[in-house]
């Protein structure tokens, strides 16, 4: 066990783990973040995905101890005093969600394409999209989400901090 | 359950995980029978007890169903807060089918009050009336009529006593916006001011609803009512509840299907704060995180005692085995009818199994206080996975409440309570709060699979394109779906049950999907006999109304026969019906002949399913369910060998992704005229032959398996 020190959308936690654990175990179950998902564990979903240094990363897939030091930002940190990352406001303009399980991790892929790529393509954005998989079959509202948030509000390229 | 959905059910025997046996027999025995076991030091707790004497004592297959009836008064469907705040109860859950919000419009359009004061609770066994499952598309034909009924009673009853407080004729008060108006005097009372909080008792009975055609909140577009929480992560679904002092759980699986516990060896799970608790063929632990839990049933030594099973290859000539009900002689007529044929066809078809990949595992937190067992669940079926509870551990219905929060998918496949059954089990020997989630490969091998199946058509066709006979026999996937709707004078449509290697049971359309293949394909390969243009020859042999309009209407927004398709390109059509909506496809594929690669470019869909209730939530679920069905149409199958699923992971089973996707078009047709049925399903079953359609149009390449090109095409 050791003490991790954690920046954590904008403030630093500390929590004591066992430095092996995957980052979405410790932001689920140390730090009540459940926003980011398991969803297979293998990196393959992108349910769990969460911003490091603005890059979008697979949380389940990344050693806790390996990012301290590093700013984290989870779904819950993107609503800036009670105002939603345009991002999150055009998923609700077209309704690009069913279930909305896989939607956390969208959205953060999402915003991890918006910062390095503030005018994607539509190829860029599936390209940049793919290791994120949505079983309802939501993805072309998905993209119309990531375009309309690119082409609308000018704040949305960049992102959340 | 409505005598319709209990003729459903029964009409639909692929719902095999609703008559399947419980998955654990327990003896609940604790801290039983040490002799046969070491209690080790170090914190850990061994409650072990043996399978044998204590059979299922209660309700058995009946618990497994849940049982119950719908109750008549007003109030336990709908509550008016003083507040002004509008609660309406239902026993379904959501699912991602987003009735939450449909439903919220039938309470809006009914009661007349505003949707920003409406909260549907649902889903919670304590809470709302008893509801047989949310499965077979019955929400929206049958619960949002019964909120609105509900809602209406409501709102008369806030009339009568608005005219009785405010001492003016009823006939002059108008109800809108949550209040009672009598605009001649300009006096209003809101419907917190007359409800005063109470439960309203008295019956539903008839009060007049409104009309399709004056709908004024259903009718049109609602955006996912709680949108908001799931945009910014703080909806909780079943694996993010956190209980005070709660465990973590895992469950040791069998090293393969069909396999008893022999004995077990835990002396390596030891560490601090795990139990290991044995009860018969199940056993699992606890500990206080996940990644312990995970440590300890890995370091279980458990020997299986195991018996062979079918594996992949010899599948389909497994399930034409013994079939039941075994293939008789065909009738005389259909005999001399498919002899006298100017074309003979017979073909047979064949479907993989596939899993829902729900993205949210089966999950459960459980938690035994009081003698009362809760369970927070993603289930389909609240009532049924209560009744499971209840026989599982002896106890009354009454001791048990199973509540399902917003949940991350089911398609069909989360009818059944394992996960909330070993969650309890655990957190009885734990003595705490235990949550259980399961892993994506538990997903992938310990749920049920939708059937695969084998199917035979026989057919014959005149001269100039009528259908003269037919002779169809599913073997094991089901019967949704079986009988053709095109007008065929000498017909057998016949399902066989079979024996199946693996558990399977319900999925999104059931059969649907797999007879529609089989059926749409064969039409395409028939009008190719008569050489006749497929949409020409479907219309010819169909005399329904509803389904020659959205073939119709698919045809015309794709610009069927306007053009011809490119270079290796190809057009496909194909058409059906399910659970009372009406789906046709148009689909555009590309094919690279080098790589094998098969890409779908283009896809329409024209959907009827009575009057909409809810436009875009209505075109969401549509597309999709296309989405959804590219997946078994091309690539998605379950592989097995030896009682082992070989590919339990998103990396080796492919599902669609972002780049599978063709761009869609979505006709709505909405038949004012018509009673409102159920999305969810129908649109999933016209893709896959469609896109074989397409796929033989560019390649003269006929492809007959589900799915069709899991390896690209092979020519």
């Amino acid at each position: 066990m050791r003490v991790l020190e954690l920046q954590i959308n904008g403030t630093k936690r500390r929590v004591e783990v066992d430095g092996e654990r995957a980052l979405l175990s410790v932001l689920r179950d140390d730090l009540d973040l459940t926003g980011a998902k398991y969803g297979c564990g293998e990196g393959q979903c992108g349910a769990c995905t969460v911003l490091i240094d603005g890059r979008a990363v697979r949380s389940c897939l990344t050693q806790a101890a390996s990012v301290e030091g590093k700013q984290i930002i989870t779904i819950e940190g993107l609503e800036q005093k009670g105002r939603l990352h345009p991002l999150q406001e055009a998923f609700l303009s077209v309704d690009a969600m069913q279930c909305g399980y896989c939607t956390a991790g969208m959205i953060m892929s999402g915003v991890g394409l918006l910062k390095k790529n503030p005018s994607p393509t539509e190829p860029e954005i599936l390209r940049a999209m793919e290791g994120n998989i949505c079983r309802c079959g939501t993805y072309p509202r998905i993209v119309a989400a990531i375009q309309r948030a690119a082409n609308g509000d000018k704040t949305a390229k960049g992102g959340a901090r | 359950m409505n005598e319709r959905l209990k003729n459903d059910v029964e009409l639909e025997p692929e719902r095999y995980e609703l008559t399947a046996g419980p998955a654990y027999q327990f003896e609940l025995g604790e801290m039983q029978r040490r002799d046969f076991f070491k209690v080790l030091g170090g914190g850990v707790v061994i409650v072990l007890t043996l399978k044998g004497a204590l059979a299922q004592q209660e309700s058995g297959g009946g618990g497994r169903r849940g049982g119950g009836s719908r109750p008549v008064e007003i109030g336990a469907w709908l509550h008016i807060a003083e507040s002004g705040a509008v609660t309406a109860y239902t026993g379904k859950a959501e699912v991602g089918q987003d009735i939450r919000t449909s439903l919220t419009q039938a309470v809006a359009e009914e009661l007349r009050a505003p949707v920003s004061a409406i909260k549907i609770v649902m889903g919670d066994t304590d809470l709302t009336p008893f509801d047989a499952g949310t499965f077979g598309s019955r929400t929206t034909p049958d619960m949002f009529p019964q909120l609105r009924k509900a809602a209406a009673a409501a709102r008369e009853i806030m009339l009568d006593l608005a005219a009785e407080q405010l001492k003016v004729e009823r006939g002059s008060l108008l109800a809108a916006n949550g209040k009672v108006t009598h605009p001649p005097t300009k006096q209003s009372l809101s419907y917190g001011q007359l409800s005063k909080g109470q439960k309203i008792m008295k019956a539903i009975g008839a009060a007049p609803l409104a009309p399709s055609s004056e709908w004024k909140v259903a009718g049109k577009t609602l955006r996912k009512i709680n949108g908001r929480d799931i945009v910014t992560g703080k909806h909780q679904y079943t694996p993010d509840i956190k209980l005070p002092g709660m465990l973590h759980g895992r469950v040791l699986r069998p090293s393969a299907f069909g396999a008893t516990l022999a004995s077990i060896d835990a002396r390596l799970a030891v560490a601090p704060g795990v139990t290991v608790v044995r009860d018969g063929d199940f056993a699992g632990v606890t500990a206080p995180s996940q990644e312990a839990a995970a440590r300890a049933v890995e370091a279980i030594r458990p020997e299986w005692k195991t018996t062979p099973q079918v594996s992949a290859k010899e599948l389909f000539a497994h399930l034409r085995k013994s079939p039941n009900p075994p293939l008789n002689n065909a009738p005389a007529a259909l005999t001399e009818s498919l002899a006298a044929a100017h074309q003979k066809l017979e073909r047979t078809y064949t479907i993989a199994y596939i899993a829902h990949a729900p993205l949210e595992p089966r999950a459960a937190v459980a938690e035994w206080k009081d003698g009362k067992l809760t369970v927070w669940t993603g289930t389909q079926r609240p009532f049924g996975v209560r009744g499971e509870l209840a026989s599982a551990f002896r106890i009354p219905e009454t001791s048990v409440r199973v509540i399902v929060p917003d949940t991350g998918s089911g398609y069909g496949g989360k009818h059944s309570g394992e996960m909330a059954v070993e969650a309890a089990r655990l957190a009885k020997a734990a003595g705490k709060p235990v949550k259980l989630v399961w892993t994506r490969e538990e997903e992938f091998t310990w749920a049920y699979f939708r059937p695969a199946g084998v199917i035979d058509v026989t057919s014959g066709v005149s001269r100039d394109g009528i259908i003269t006979a037919w002779d169809f026999h599913n073997y094991n996937s089901g019967n949704a779906g079986l009988r053709p709707v095109y007008a065929i004078q000498n017909q057998r449509n016949e399902f066989h049950r079979s024996d199946s290697p693996l558990r399977q049971g319900s999925y999104r359309a059931l059969a649907s999907t797999a007879n529609h293949f089989a059926r749409e394909v064969h039409i395409d390969e028939l009008a190719g006999s008569v050489k006749m243009d497929p949409l020409e020859f479907r219309l010819k042999n169909l005399k329904d109304e509803r389904l020659r309009a959205v073939l119709e209407a698919a045809a015309k927004a794709f610009g069927w026969g306007k053009s011809k398709p490119a270079a290796n390109h190809g057009f496909g059509i194909a058409g059906g019906f399910e659970k009372a909506g009406y789906v046709a496809n148009c689909a555009e594929v590309a094919v690279d002949r080098a790589s094998g690669k098969v890409r779908l470019v283009r896809v329409v869909t024209a959907f009827e399913c009575g009057a909409v209730v809810n436009p875009d939530g209505l075109k969401n679920q549509v597309e999709g369910s296309v989405i959804q069905g590219i997946g078994g149409a091309l690539f998605e199958a379950i592989d097995f060998a030896d009682g082992k699923i070989l590919n339990p992971r998103f990396s080796r089973y492919r599902v669609p992704r972002f780049s599978d996707t063709p761009k869609l078009e979505t006709v709505l047709l909405d038949r004012k005229d018509l009673p409102s049925a159920g999305a969810g399903e129908c649109p999933i079953v016209g893709l896959a032959p469609a896109v074989g359609a397409a796929i033989f149009n560019a390649t003269n390449i006929r492809l007959r398996s589900l799915p069709m090109v899991p390896g690209g095409l092979q020519s």
